[in-house]
């Protein structure tokens, strides 16, 4: 089993808050890592600093490393912006650009970027649509605005946006939390999809998703990682306390 | 820390995909390039002000030095002889700026209060959007209609009247000419009434439900409610619209120097006319042949800016406090 | 009881006071508009669109030159004023959370305080000096630096209201930054810039005060803009100061014709406004 990410000694600080403590975590390649614990634990504190989105804040301060293959995305050589590009990422509400069409949103990573669109766009389009079946409800509807689309189908939209440039990993912020529960099935029926072809991360708060989608789950508490293993035996038989208490419920 | 790491970041990671533009070419940040044209637009304000400031007091040192504090303390005004003295103007300025706040200051609180308080529903918005229209109406029209309607009937109804009735107090002796300070306080009271209403019905507006609602639950008539909680919650914000309103006030050109008379005097009566700063500069520096006198018009032209720089920074600092306050005490 | 009827009292008179500090509001606004309508509709015909004005005393006449020199000032203005108000906005709204912005923003409404009075003798040191001449280019400057605090402040607000999870998402598609600025976050605000600038536009054409000494007037057509030039309301001022009953009656029909534009201009900036983004 290949090591896809291999983050070592992260810590994040927001200001005065230390946010994520002294973290290392290996991501399998074409796996699934679900990242659990209570709100505020700095999950997705985490998954954000998997593609510098923390960058963004001018209080943020990232220490340690975090290697995508064998380049670490901290050095001072790394381009976030094309990190960005191998590291994608998918939201908790869904948020297709409001002005462009649902085609347009599928290619906005190489139009945005001002990349040429080339002569294969509407592959991309099409393929990108069909790898989150989302294509047979939108394909006489390609230039009709995203925002038409139910929020399930938004959400799917912004999956295949984020594969449309293809990319190698996927960052998921509780992609479901915002949908109805059969938008949540198809949600997670794709993401045991893509996972053949990606690597995910996915935050999410509710323990029965990670167990139904993930290969690895990670649990954390007040920033520090507790423990990570293969999903079934921290769900079945965790070894520390606090984990336990999580899982059944007796707290977060 | 580092706000945007890749500022300083150059593309050196490979990738199957390739890329052509500018964010990853070597060398070279777009980012970068951004956030210094930006900040150069934005940094430009400060310049301007800067600009503005120093110019004017460069262009004004010709007078300041012929004449020193006198220039300020002196009335005579003389483009012939050479001789500039601004307290006529200065005095001018100050004395109807006051008057015009001190009236319009009840009626703008009493009108925001009935466009909040009284009538909030269709009427209230109605007449807040009236009152927002009328603060739209440029300046040389107040002018216009201040000399050719008002002026007139002040001269033939008011200014008979207050000779007659009140000719025995300082304030109303003269002949009646129809412009003078009168005329000068009147519009710009209606000038800037609308400015002193529109903030002050925000600064209502942002007056906090529970704060009414204990007054009420105490029993409070409608005007003990606003007595003993809304008006003292919006106090320093009113204070700030009133600041704001006295700042313009004193930098009104077009409609005063067309209604005020233009005469460079010193009088307690109403009815002489009388000059203020923006209308001498309107009036006279488009023709100022001599150095010291252009001199001298950017010297009352300094201390304009001078005045409406600190009332400005005043009212903000009023304004922004009780903004802050209202996040501050959101939760209480 | 006395007591409660006493305090009843006091309220329905103080309640009465308003009602009257707002009639005594309203009435000059509807005199003023009154008058604006009835001597302007009663002076306005089509000369007043195609002629210039007749030499004193000579009745007939328009304001043909001060409408064209209007809007080309206006123009020009627009030309500095909006970039440099929209890209300072950028960095403001952008870059938050450092005391410099802070800085500039204060600036900018004390600058938008200050009288426009002031602004012409600073076109009049920066251009009309220089150049040894009053010009409809000092105009344009002493109008543009008007426009820059207002558009600036307008646009920031706007930008501000793009939600962040846009920005996130173009971003995490690996977007750069500037290109997100530009493509995503300017482009959601647009609707609201505009409708931020056509007001200002319409607050700044009626401003007559920086341009008595920097475009002057001109009783003919402008050629150049290193000339006067004529300015609608700087012909109502001179107009409506002059002793000639003609040059009244073009004085009024000037100010309505003035207040229609203002008022049709920020009418299309809130229906502009108003519709729905292309949902």
């Amino acid at each position: 089993m290949t090591n896809k990410i291999k983050i070592q000694n992260l810590n994040v600080y927001f200001g005065e808050t230390h946010a994520i403590k002294d973290v290392s975590l290996d991501v399998l390649q074409n796996r699934v890592t679900a990242i659990i614990g209570p709100s505020g634990c700095g999950k997705s504190t985490l998954l954000r600093s998997i593609n510098r989105m923390h960058d963004m804040v001018a209080s943020a301060r990232v220490t340690g490393s975090i290697l995508l293959d064998s380049t670490d995305i901290y050095d001072r050589s790394s381009n976030p912006v094309l990190i960005r590009r191998r590291v994608g990422m998918v939201f908790q509400k869904p948020n297709p650009f409001p002005a462009m069409s649902i085609y347009d949103n599928v290619i906005a990573g190489y139009k945005l970027s001002g990349r040429l669109v080339r002569a294969d766009a509407d592959e991309i389009v099409e393929s990108s649509l069909k790898r989150v079946a989302l294509w047979d409800e939108v394909k006489d509807r390609l230039k009709a605005n995203a925002m038409e689309l139910s929020g399930g189908q938004q959400q799917r939209l912004c999956i295949a946006r984020t594969i449309a440039v293809k990319p190698d990993v996927i960052l998921m912020d509780e992609p479901a939390s915002a949908l109805d529960p059969l938008s949540t099935l198809k949600i997670e029926e794709l993401i045991e999809e893509l996972k053949d072809k990606y690597t995910i991360v996915i935050v999410t708060h509710n323990m029965q998703q990670a167990a139904r989608v993930s290969d690895i789950t990670a649990f954390f508490y007040l920033g520090e990682l507790i423990e990570a293993g293969d999903t079934r035996t921290i769900f079945t038989n965790p070894e520390k306390k606090q984990t336990e208490d999580y899982i059944t419920g007796r707290f977060g | 820390m580092n706000q945007f790491h890749y500022d300083s970041v150059e593309a050196t990671v490979s990738h199957d995909e390739q890329v052509r533009d500018i964010d990853s070419a070597k060398g070279v940040s777009g980012d970068r390039i951004f956030k210094m044209i930006t900040l150069g637009f934005a940094f430009s304000i400060i310049l301007i002000l800067l600009l503005i400031t120093v110019g004017m007091a460069v262009e004004s040192i010709p007078a300041l030095k012929q004449f020193g504090w006198k220039f300020i303390t002196g009335s005579d005004w003389d483009a012939v002889q050479g001789q500039f003295g601004a307290l006529p103007y200065i005095w001018g300025s100050i004395v109807s700026s006051l008057l015009a706040i001190l009236i319009a200051t009840p009626l703008s609180v009493g009108t925001a209060l009935f466009i909040t308080e009284i009538a909030p529903g269709k009427l209230g918005g109605a007449i807040a959007s009236l009152v927002e229209l009328l603060a739209a109406i440029p300046s040389v029209i107040y002018g216009l209609w201040g000399i050719l309607v008002m002026a007139p009937w002040l001269q033939r109804t008011v200014e008979p009247f207050l000779v007659d009735h009140f000719g025995f107090l300082p304030f109303f002796r003269g002949a009646p000419y129809g412009v003078g300070m009168l005329a000068a306080v009147i519009i710009i009271m209606i000038m800037i009434i609308p400015i002193i209403t529109s903030i002050t019905k925000e600064v209502l507006l942002a007056v906090p439900k529970s704060q009414k609602e204990a007054a009420v639950a105490l029993g409070a008539t409608k005007w003990e409610t606003i007595r003993m909680a809304v008006l003292p919650y919006g106090r320093s914000g009113i204070l700030g619209a009133v600041v704001l309103g006295l700042g313009r006030a004193i930098g009104e050109t077009m409609a005063v120097t067309m209604v005020i008379g233009n005469a460079p005097q010193i009088s307690l009566s109403l009815l002489d006319p009388a000059y203020t700063m923006p209308s001498v500069i309107a009036n006279e520096f488009a023709e100022a042949t001599s150095k010291l006198h252009s001199a001298a018009l950017m010297e009352i032209g300094l201390i304009l800016l001078v005045l409406t720089l600190l009332i400005n920074i005043m009212a903000r600092v009023l304004i922004w406090g009780v903004t802050r306050q209202r996040s501050a005490g959101g939760h209480i | 009881m006395n007591g409660m009827v006493a305090r009843s009292i006091k309220n329905a008179g103080m309640m009465i006071l308003m009602g009257v500090a707002t009639l005594l509001v309203l009435t000059p606004l509807i005199l003023i508009f009154f008058h604006i309508v009835k001597e302007g509709a009663g002076a306005i015909n089509l000369d007043f669109f195609t002629q210039i004005p007749n030499p004193p005393g000579e009745s007939g006449g328009g304001m043909a030159n001060g409408l064209v020199g209007s809007a080309i000032l206006l123009f020009m203005a627009s030309l500095f004023g909006i970039p440099t108000g929209i890209f300072g906005a950028l960095y403001l709204s952008e870059y938050e959370g450092n005391r410099l912005a802070n800085i500039i923003r204060f600036s900018a409404d004390v600058l938008s305080g200050v009288p426009s009075i002031i602004t012409g003798l600073v076109a009049y040191t920066l251009i009309v000096v220089p150049m040894h001449g009053f010009s409809a280019l000092a105009g344009a400057v002493a109008l543009g630096l008007i426009i820059i605090p207002i558009v600036l402040r307008t646009t920031e607000e706007q930008l501000k209201m793009v939600p962040g999870t846009l920005r996130e998402a173009s971003l995490a598609l690996g977007v750069s930054f500037w290109r997100t600025t530009l493509q995503v976050t300017l482009r959601s605000a647009l609707k609201g810039i505009v409708t931020g600038i056509l007001l200002s536009i319409a607050r700044v054409a009626g401003e007559t005060a920086p341009l008595l000494f920097t475009t002057l007037g001109n009783q003919f057509w402008g050629r150049k803009l290193t000339e006067p030039m004529a300015a609608l309301p700087l012909q109502i001022f001179n107009f409506a100061i002059s002793p000639y009953a003609d040059w009244h009656r073009l004085a009024w029909a000037g100010a309505l014709v003035l207040v229609v534009i203002m008022f049709g201009l920020s009418l299309v900036a809130r229906l502009f406004g108003r519709q729905k983004p292309m949902a």
